[in-house]
């Protein structure tokens, strides 16, 4: 189902950026510009072709990896896309590591402590989470944490000029363009920390928003694998709660948690381009951003797709994972 | 009838309803909660031009950036604009984008919805295929795209929204469909010879209806994020319109100089009424699919 799937989105990406109102060569220039520059720039970006041909090239290129032409400077799309996609990576792996941990934790105190109070205040965090727009989350952490306690820095990925290297090896180079592990390797433990502090506010601020869902769901798993027998088994030869809990109980109610996390992947996207934006954080989202403030059509459009395949290839990834951890499952 | 009598008569109605819901448990104190809150926010909205200090788009009303103060009980802006009469007023454009927005999801969802999942076969093979590749993809990114070639206005926002949240509709009803066109009832109402239409209107639509409306209520809260979010990334209103999420947007640049009353109290607004659209459509969902919730 992933190739029709990714067939069908790349077809209305193609279709909302070119034949929605107002062709997006003319919508770049926002001001009238005279018919020969424009077929001049249509030209150089193959925007003059007719449109089925355009459709094919679109397609063609993706296959190669090629993501199009910047407005901008004609400069490659798939370039910017893959120097800042580490940023977004790393700030995704991150959130997700809060995102599980908070909502994991507080979905188990809220099934241990079913119906009383803090089971109530756990769960009307969890709604609360949904309505709190994530870049308001994002400008009370700065407020609170980078302006008047100075503790962590208000926005971008690192201090200027001190990004990592990676490993250099003789005349072997290797980074990951992630910075926590670019400065292990370059085994500088000073930019790791510095790496760390400047990831703390933007991964709790996505990974509160998006932790809501991951009570809900553990809390309610867990409230029926805790009435289990097994449980109860557990809990008669005398192990420690924490065991019975966490050892036993969870790891049963583990496999939902794993596909909600598929699920959850775009709406992790979709966050990030906001938390970039308001931690002056250089990834994907921010580029996005940028490139809609300067009517940047084919580059939006770049994007778009990118975030669409990382998407399809995340839910294809965790169907493999499922079918891996519960062997009920066969394709 | 008179509309003394009128009045007494939803009261009448009404309180009942209200103790009922009051007894359903936090799911009806839920959707009690909610409605008040979104009900407050909405006469804030309407009664705003009248409770209104100053013009809330009118600049250098005061001093600029000055903080909370008996003049300005919210403080100003960089522009020197009455932050307490741009909080009243901001609502009126995402209660706007959101009300359409939720228009135009249900005029498409709900009737494409219901035939393909009733027809079966290869149109809802097809149009589920297309309803799930628009689900899977990070809303907000496709929104923007949308947003960015439309161009800024209530209208276009709101349509931008609305192409991101048919699929939650068309999946709620197809599965409610697909369960409902099973049942007994309805195979009774094939045997007295009802038709196709008929079946799907009269029959099977009534019990789709409570779905649907639970959908709905949160699908306000999901439009207000997303409109509010579309205009932090600059695809909004222009500056001449009254509106928290731009607000936001400018408030993040003056936070470096401890500027916190510029985005607070919008922000809060915004968190209170999605909040307020939250509650509700939980609870009613948990009222009518009792068994979907736990």
């Amino acid at each position: 189902m992933t190739i029709p799937m990714i067939m069908l989105l790349l077809t209305f990406v193609f279709l909302v950026v070119r034949v929605l109102p107002g062709d997006p060569a003319s919508l770049h220039f926002e001001k009238q510009v005279d018919p020969q520059t424009l077929l001049a720039f249509k030209r150089q970006l193959g925007l003059d072709k007719p449109i089925e041909v355009q459709y094919i090239d679109y397609l063609l290129s993706l296959l190669r990896g090629d993501f199009g032409k910047s407005m901008q400077d004609f400069s490659p799309v798939s370039q910017q896309i893959f120097s800042a996609f580490p940023a977004t990576l790393e700030l995704a792996i991150c959130s997700t590591i809060v995102m599980i941990l908070v909502g994991v934790v507080l979905g188990v105190q809220a099934s241990r402590s079913y119906n009383s109070l803090p089971d109530h205040s756990i769960r009307v965090f969890g709604t609360a989470s949904y309505a709190i727009p994530v870049f308001f989350l994002g400008e009370v952490m700065i407020m609170v944490f980078a302006i008047y306690f100075h503790l962590f820095p208000a926005g971008d990925r690192i201090y200027a000029g001190m990004a990592p290297t990676g490993l250099t090896l003789r005349d072997v180079h290797f980074s990951t363009g992630l910075y926590v592990i670019d400065s292990i390797l370059e085994g500088n433990i000073g930019k790791l920390a510095m790496s760390l502090r400047y990831l703390v506010l933007p991964s709790i601020t996505l990974g509160t928003v998006l932790c809501g869902i991951f009570i809900r769901l553990t809390r309610g798993n867990m409230l029926e694998t805790l009435q289990l027998d097994f449980v109860t088994a557990a809990r008669a030869r005398g192990l420690k709660e924490r065991t019975v809990v966490y050892g036993y109980a969870l790891r049963n109610a583990f496999l939902p948690i794993l596909t909600m996390m598929g699920l959850q992947f775009a709406a992790l996207l979709a966050g990030a381009v906001l938390t970039e934006t308001t931690f002056s954080w250089p990834g994907l989202g921010r580029y996005l951003v940028d490139r809609v403030s300067f009517r940047d059509y084919t580059a939006i459009q770049g994007v778009v797709v990118f975030f669409g395949l990382l998407v399809a290839m995340v839910s294809l990834a965790v169907d493999i994972i499922y079918a891996y951890l519960d062997p009920r499952i066969r394709f | 009838m008179s509309s003394k009598r009128l009045q007494g008569r939803i009261v009448v109605q009404f309180l009942p309803a209200l103790t009922g819901l009051a007894r359903r448990g936090l799911a009806g104190w839920a959707i009690i909660a909610g409605a008040v809150i979104v009900a407050a926010m909405a006469i804030m909205t309407i009664v705003s031009p009248w409770i209104s200090p100053y013009n809330p788009i009118a600049i250098n009303v005061g001093p600029l950036l000055s903080p909370p103060s008996s003049q300005f009980p919210l403080g100003t802006n960089h522009l020197g604009q009455d932050m307490l009469s741009r909080v009243y007023s901001g609502g009126a454009i995402m209660f706007q984008v959101s009300i359409l927005s939720v228009i135009v999801c249900l005029v498409i969802g709900v009737p494409i919805g219901l035939f393909a999942s009733y027809t079966g076969g290869y149109t809802d093979k097809l149009v589920s295929l297309v309803m799930d590749s628009i689900y899977a993809f990070p809303g907000l990114v496709l929104a923007i795209a949308i947003a960015a070639m439309l161009g800024p206005g209530v209208v276009n926002m709101a349509l931008s929204i609305a192409v991101v949240y048919v699929p939650s509709y068309f999946r709620i009803i197809r599965s409610q469909v697909l369960t409902i066109k099973e049942l007994p009832y309805v195979e009774a109402a094939h045997m007295m010879g009802a038709k196709g239409r008929a079946t799907l209107f009269s029959y099977i639509l009534p019990n789709v209806i409570p779905s649907i409306v639970a959908v709905a209520t949160i699908n306000f809260a999901d439009a207000i994020l997303t409109a509010a979010g579309l205009t932090f990334v600059g695809l909004g209103l222009p500056v001449s319109t009254p509106d928290w999420g731009w607000d936001l947007t400018y408030g993040r640049r003056l936070l470096t100089s401890g500027t916190w009353w510029v985005i607070a109290f919008p922000g809060l607004m915004v968190v209170l009424l999605a909040l307020g659209f939250t509650l509700m459509g939980e609870g009613l969902s948990e009222l009518f699919n009792p068994r979907l919730q736990k």
